[in-house]
């Protein structure tokens, strides 16, 4: 009925925040060597870029969700939007925001919270390579 | 249906991402993203449908099938077009910069 504003919601909040983070960001970089004896310089990737993977992972989900509800005439696109508060469902909608709206949010976050573990392990291989120099640019 | 073909996209987008990467120049990162959200979220709602039918969400009715095979092909496209418009927008090649500004002999 409207369970995909719960995301849409907790996608607004994480862009502001991606947004704020962003802003007050210095620059990682990483001295790593290779096998062949050569230095690479490389850049951290900033937590305002994985803050943006969830974005659109939530953003794009919304999106094509919106669709749907669409599709199924539950959405229209006149005053009060949604067909459920039209037809005095509103009770049974806010159940369902908070039944399935809140489980899409919370898987939505959980993958990308494995998806941080999972790039912060690749980060700390790379670093375990010998003669590797952490550094902060301004 | 809808959930299997959006997954379907999601995974064919990822491995033509996978490709082309690192250089990101048809942005079909964008493509991955939206996809696999939408998988996610209905995978939330296949979960909610199959608790309150049982075994019966397995077995649809074939009309039931195929508006949800046509709503998940309407999704898809609708995920490219989205797609298309933010690629000519960003324009990471800069074909349309060109196409605008001839340059002066």
């Amino acid at each position: 009925m409207g369970c995909f504003l719960v995301p849409v919601t907790e996608a607004v909040v994480t862009t502001v925040a991606a947004r704020v983070i962003k802003s007050k960001e210095t620059k990682e970089t990483v001295n790593i060597s290779s096998t062949d004896g050569s230095v690479e310089e490389v850049t951290k990737i900033k937590f305002s870029t994985k803050l943006g993977w969830l974005n659109k992972l939530l953003w794009g989900g919304s999106a094509l969700l919106a669709f749907e509800h669409i599709w199924h005439g539950e959405v229209v696109p006149f005053f009060p939007f949604l067909t459920a508060v039209e037809n005095g469902e509103t009770a049974g909608m806010l159940a369902e925001m908070g039944s399935a709206g809140v489980m899409m949010s919370v898987l939505v976050t959980a993958v990308w919270a494995g998806m941080l573990a999972v790039s912060a392990v690749m980060e700390k291989r790379a670093l375990r390579a010998p003669e590797c120099e952490e550094g902060v640019k301004a | 249906m809808t959930l299997l073909t959006t997954v379907y996209a999601a995974i064919i987008c990822t491995i033509i991402w996978y490709k082309g990467a690192p250089k990101s120049e048809m942005k079909v990162g964008i493509l991955c993203w939206m996809y696999w959200g939408a998988s996610l979220m209905w995978l939330v709602d296949a979960i909610f449908e199959y608790a309150e039918l049982g075994a019966e969400y397995f077995n649809p009715a074939p009309r039931d099938m195929l508006n949800d095979f046509f709503l998940g092909l309407s999704v898809v496209a609708l995920g490219l077009i989205i797609w298309l418009v933010i690629l000519l927008m960003k324009d990471p090649k800069g074909v349309i910069k060109a196409a605008l500004f001839k340059k002066n002999k």
